[in-house]
């Protein structure tokens, strides 16, 4: 698969959140995926977005792609995820007031992204980080 | 219903891309939690929130929703107004408050997202 771009996301700074993902939207339309799949793959993207503002000490995206696949991976430099299945569940959330205030941190996102992503991993090793590959059939 | 509707019955002030009033709108959906936006909304949907920061124009965008309604007086800045412009997003924003929004909307017939709730 082949790498077009990478995005780094700074730690904390909500007004670039979601550009990152705005760019890959954009990239992917230009290249011809079609709109419902374009959609799945903006939810899954700006949720890992969110989450490397909120979450994390920074990191990026990385877009790949083939004739047949969109890979999105997304990684982060720490804290990392102590426990991933309870990250996993549905409105559990370990977000700050501020984050909601910004209007995130239901406890939504990291299911949300594995329900829009055709394939999900997810890696995580506290103190090291985490590594998200969401995996879209085009 | 369309947007024009919508602007008709929420007494709405248009903010940007009024060209887009004709446009077909299928359900609401009424949050300041984006990630609830980014969780259940489907369709076509006209999106209610308070939430006036560009996190709610950047959501809107990135799911391909064609109208925002600011609700209980809020506005955004000149910033996010800007940003719908280049996405083609109608921004609409009305004095009555999230409960009233969403009831005159819903009585004129317009549904919420589908939830699975019987």
């Amino acid at each position: 698969m082949q790498s077009i771009a990478v995005y780094p996301v700074i730690a904390g700074d909500f007004s670039l959140a979601g550009d990152a993902s705005g760019q890959i939207k954009r990239t992917l339309k230009r290249l011809g995926v079609d709109a419902a799949t374009l959609r799945r793959i903006s939810i899954g993207t700006y949720e890992a977005e969110i989450n490397l503002v909120i979450h994390t000490v920074g990191g990026q995206i990385e877009l790949l792609m083939d004739d047949t696949q969109v890979s999105i991976v997304v990684k982060d430099n720490g804290p990392g995820i102590p426990d991933i299945d309870k990250a996993m569940t549905e409105g559990w959330s370990t977000a700050s007031d501020h984050a909601r205030d910004m209007g995130f941190g239901a406890g939504m996102g990291l299911p949300n992204m594995a329900r829009n992503a055709d394939k999900f991993d997810i890696e995580s090793q506290v103190g090291v980080g985490t590594t998200i590959t969401m995996t879209f059939n085009i | 219903m369309t947007a024009r509707d919508i602007c008709t019955l929420l007494d709405a002030k248009v903010l940007c891309c009024g060209n887009r009033l004709d446009t077909q709108v299928d359900s609401a959906f009424g949050s300041d939690m984006m990630s609830d936006v980014l969780a259940f909304v489907k369709d076509s949907t006209v999106l209610l929130t308070g939430l006036v920061n560009s996190q709610s124009l950047r959501t809107a965008a990135l799911m391909d929703l064609p109208c925002i309604v600011y609700v209980r007086g809020k506005r955004p800045a000149p910033d996010v107004i800007d940003m719908a412009e280049m996405d083609d997003i109608l921004l609409l924003a009305t004095e009555y408050s999230m409960y009233e929004t969403c009831g005159r909307l819903f009585s004129a017939g317009l549904p919420g997202v589908d939830l699975g709730g019987k």
